[in-house]
């Protein structure tokens, strides 16, 4: 239709759907109701169109699929779109997750609904974009816009402190990104084309490589977040509301990691293999870190935002261990952390709403008046942990045994992250949920209302699901992983030749 | 383009100036004849002169280049595109300042005649293709200028801008005359063809230096870059609120087409030396613009820095001295045209019962009371912060590209850092108007700020989806000064 393919249809749809939102009006009620469910439409329609993108695409092809092309800035910086066995499922956990922010939003936004749910439309575009563009600059374009929805939906409908958050949260990520910014203009004029296949297949000299990497890590070092530029997250995540929280902790998070398995791994590879022990050492960090930091947290949105952070560090160490295990370990982890950590997070919205604190001493007991939250409660944090039979062993134990491959060492110190993991999910659960009901402002508490097992049901479905089934994501990744080690071998035997041979970056 | 010149009659390529020479003329013996009562007219008149002005200049067929009186006047794609955005900017300047001055009773038919004759100043300005013509447009522009700074003139502050600019201004062309006077002296010469001719080939010596130096300190006035940009704030304070959207905008695009035409005009062949010069002062105009902002209250003074951090980024292009440079600038000086005409549409209609209100506070909460002003005031600062997919994003990627082709990586990593600083006082504007809350509504928008705002708006919001028109453009007004 109109030239257009699949995948620009992905990003249109939330756009038609904030387009028609802003066009409500009426008395406020009506208009809240009518933007909740547009916008439930909206995430509804956008997610089975992506079912569509996914039956359409050849899971068994390392290839860029789907692929349409639009004269954009210039003949050589165009409007290419198109997937692969790493976007592919990154696109639809993106999709997957809105509806469930959308059901999370339904009652506890209250103000400027209208205004709310087009924010959250507009940025999953941008998140969609964000893993579709086969153009680096259309990839930054949609790197940054995100920022833009996500301030607003963090500074008018977050916390108490969310003004700081907010800002914090923008100026943090702007200025990783506008170094990656400069980074593509200079591979622009090396390869006089922005195209990212064409990119794939063009070596850079080694020392340009090593700025280039440096450039793109500042980028994405901090969106992933690493420590110890991660500060940003912990505030963002305390003062953003449930399903914010849920974007963020999802896909948000993911997008550094896409990043590096799009950008620093494939284009850089002597890079990568350069800085590789700079990437353990601070994941390494960040496990221990920041799960001894989640350990002593009073906040139960903030426990989970450093275990974020800590399970972040797996994912950067998977990544660069460059083998397959590591790689697909930690593409894996992400997904699986998305669905987690997603979960958790609207867990957590599910008591907020209810008594309005996040403090954990405020709860306990919790299991005596909500058996099914407990149940709930109990699967996604056994997948926190990373416990077998859920999604989150699956990711953990690939980094490990690829880390193990890499640098026996790294991986020794990473194994005390599963440990205090265990420690601070356990703890915390044992806080909330056992102990004795002796708070008077908990006696009157509810279990899950119909619409909160409807959003949580699904998400303890597939945590269990992908725990003993991880096959179609890993097969889904699988393709581009050999494609990617392949060519990042093949880099890495012949970089002595290659770097005499060519001329140094200029 | 020795046939096009045999051809064309000799001031063809001066019909735009002509039109506007004529029609002012015929404008000042209309009010003069008819006094007061002439205003709506007069207002008119220009702004259909200013309109049918912009219309034969984008007619002049492309790719044409020919100079005349002697040489001292050039007409080619650069200049066309530059006296385009000069001729939208006086014309919006006309647009957003009927309703204010309505209510201000400071009505007069004056304020147009004025505009209309800095626009032929400015005209010249960017077709100089010596250094006289050069200081004639320039000294035109500037002297409109200090009339209408002043126009409120029972104001105390207007008068005080007034003068602040006419004694500054004097000494800055006074400087650039110096300048002028020293190239002249050690060339021989004032056209620009043929100082390049003398320069070519030779060291340059003391003199040129010196020259060069005091010709861009009289630019970098006129642009109003750092280290002669302490007449910005105050000027732009302290004039009307639609004079001050008129010094923000086209005299901007004349005097960066001045710059431009000079530097790579001129003197090409020693780029070394200016390179230097507009390395200095792009870096200090864009540190400026984005910590001396941040203390601001008021958002006229807000406004004067951000344009002096912009001017910074517009000059990172220049510095480059590449072709890519230039249409970086290009590109720079049209969407900041449409940034800032955007932005001065909202703060003119900041007005609650009949008094104007110009701090940052008194934007609060505005997306409560009027959301779709609060909305277009929003991407306008999010396009000044250069956060994508605004207009913004992509003038700032076209001048930071080209410095990186150049080489030029330490001031591409200055600005792009200094940007981030610049982009926590546009997020402050954003935050106030949609984390604070509501204050009293304002009055209903004049339609000639409503015609600027709905036009500039599309101009920033749907850039990205259409980029080639513009870019193409500003690629062949680059391509002609080479």
């Amino acid at each position: 239709m109109f030239g257009l393919g699949i995948l620009s249809g992905l990003l249109l749809v939330p756009l038609a759907g904030a387009a028609f939102i802003l066009t409500l009006n009426g008395d406020e009620e009506s208009v809240r109701r009518n933007a909740r469910w547009a916008a439930l439409a909206t995430t509804i329609v956008t997610f089975l169109l992506s079912l569509v993108a996914w039956g359409r695409y050849d899971a068994t092809s390392s290839s860029f699929q789907l692929v349409e092309s639009h004269a954009w800035l210039t003949d050589t910086i165009r409007f290419k779109l198109g997937v692969d066995g790493f976007s592919m499922p990154l696109i639809l956990l993106t999709t997957f997750l809105m509806p469930f922010c959308i059901g999370a939003s339904w009652h506890a936004i209250e103000t400027r609904v209208k205004e709310y749910f087009v924010a959250f439309l507009v940025l999953e575009t941008t998140m969609i974009g964000v893993f579709q563009a086969l153009d680096l600059v259309l990839f930054y374009l949609f790197f940054e816009a995100g920022l833009i929805p996500m301030f607003l939906i963090i500074g008018i409908w977050g916390g108490k402190r969310r003004i700081y958050a907010s800002f914090k949260f923008f100026l943090y990520t702007l200025l990783g990104s506008v170094l990656m910014l400069l980074a593509i203009m200079a591979m622009y004029w090396h390869a006089g084309t922005t195209d990212i296949p064409t990119l794939l297949q063009t070596r850079f000299p080694a020392q340009m490589q090593t700025w280039l990497w440096l450039a793109f890590f500042a980028s994405f070092a901090v969106k992933m977040p690493m420590w110890p530029v991660h500060t940003w997250l912990p505030d963002a995540h305390v003062e953003a509301p449930t399903a914010g929280s849920v974007i963020l902790a999802g896909i948000l998070l993911k997008m550094g990691g896409y990043g590096f398995i799009r950008v620093s791994l494939p284009m850089f590879p002597d890079a990568s293999h350069l800085f590789a022990p700079l990437v353990f050492a601070l994941s390494v960090i960040a496990i221990i870190f920041t799960s001894l930091i989640a350990m002593m947290q009073t906040d139960i949105k903030k426990l989970i935002a450093y275990s974020s952070v800590a399970h972040m560090g797996f994912v950067t160490l998977g990544l660069f261990t460059l083998n397959e295990q590591g790689i697909q370990g930690a593409l894996f982890l992400m997904i699986s952390h998305g669905i987690v950590s997603g979960a958790l997070f609207l867990c957590v919205g599910v008591v907020y709403d209810r008594m309005h604190t996040r403090e954990i001493a405020a709860y306990g007991g919790l299991v005596k008046r909500m058996p099914l939250y407990a149940v709930a409660m109990m699967v996604f944090t056994m997948a926190n942990v990373g416990l077998p039979g859920t999604s989150g062993f699956v990711g953990e134990f690939l980094a490990m045994t690829g880390a193990f491959r890499a640098n026996p060492t790294v991986a020794f110190f990473s194994v005390f992250g599963i440990i205090l993991s265990a420690a601070y999910a356990l703890w915390l659960y044992a806080r909330v949920i056992y102990g004795k009901l002796e708070k008077p402002s908990l006696q009157g508490i509810l279990d899950l209302d119909n619409r909160e097992k409807l959003i949580i049901a699904p998400l303890v479905a597939l945590t269990i699901y992908y725990g003993v089934h991880p096959a179609p994501i890993l097969d889904t990744f699988a393709p581009s992983t050999e494609a990617l080690m392949t060519s990042i071998r093949a880099a890495l035997s012949n970089t002595q030749t290659a770097a005499a041979a060519l001329p140094l970056a200029r | 383009m020795t046939a096009a010149h045999s051809v064309l009659p000799t001031l063809a390529p001066l019909l735009p100036e002509l039109i506007l020479g004529v029609g002012v003329l015929v404008l000042i013996l209309y009010g003069a004849f008819r006094g007061e009562r002439s205003v709506e007219g007069v207002n008119v008149g220009a702004l259909l002169l200013l309109v049918l002005a912009f219309f034969v200049v984008v007619a002049q067929p492309a790719g044409m280049k020919v100079t005349t009186l002697s040489g001292a006047f050039i007409s080619d794609a650069f200049s066309r595109v530059m006296k385009g955005l000069v001729l939208l900017g006086s014309a919006a300047a006309i647009l957003l300042s009927r309703d204010y001055f309505q209510r201000a009773r400071i009505d007069r038919f004056e304020f147009p005649v004025l505009i209309v004759l800095c626009t032929i100043g400015m005209m010249v300005m960017a077709s100089a293709n010596d250094l006289i013509a050069l200081y004639l447009g320039l000294e035109l522009t500037s002297l409109a200028s200090y009339v209408i700074a002043a126009f409120h003139r029972d104001d105390l502050k207007s008068t005080e801008a007034g003068l602040k600019y006419f004694v500054l201004g004097a000494l800055s062309s006074g400087m650039l005359l110096y300048g002028a006077s020293l190239v002249y002296g050690f060339t021989g010469t004032v056209s620009f063809p043929g100082i390049v001719s003398a320069l070519h080939g030779e060291t340059a010596g003391l003199g040129i230096v010196l020259g060069i130096v005091f010709v861009a300190a009289g630019v970098a006035f006129k642009m109003s870059a750092v280290p002669f940009h302490m007449w910005t704030p105050d000027v732009y304070e302290g004039s009307p609120t639609p004079v001050t959207a008129f010094f923000a905008s086209a005299p901007k695009m004349a005097a960066v087409a001045m710059t431009v035409r000079v530097f790579i005009g001129a003197f090409p062949d020693v780029t070394a030396i200016w390179q230097q010069i507009i390395i200095f002062v792009a870096i200090a105009s864009m540190a400026l613009g984005s910590f001396a902002a941040i203390g601001q209250r008021n958002i006229k003074r807000l406004m004067a820095y951000s344009s002096i951090g912009n001017i910074g980024y517009a000059l990172i292009g220049l510095a480059a001295g590449s072709e890519e440079g230039i249409r970086g600038v290009v590109i720079y000086m049209i969407i900041y045209l449409a940034m800032t005409l955007g932005a001065f549409a909202i703060i003119l209609s900041m007005r609650r019962r009949n008094e104007m209100f110009e701090t940052i506070d008194d934007l609060s909460g505005l997306s409560r009371t009027h959301p779709v002003l609060a909305f277009c005031l929003a991407a306008m600062m999010f396009s000044l912060a250069g956060i994508p997919p605004l207009a913004g994003f992509f003038a700032k990627f076209y001048v930071f590209a080209a410095a990186i082709k150049a080489g030029l990586v330490t001031l591409a990593v200055i600005g792009v850092v200094t940007s981030v600083v610049g982009a926590y006082y546009y997020l402050r504007i954003v935050k106030v108007m949609y984390f604070d809350e509501a204050r009293a509504p304002y009055e209903r928008m004049a339609p000639g700020l409503r015609i600027v705002l709905a036009i500039s708006s599309v101009v920033v919001i749907l850039f990205w989806l259409l980029p080639a028109p513009l870019v193409g453009a500003a690629g062949a007004a680059a391509k002609s000064l080479f």
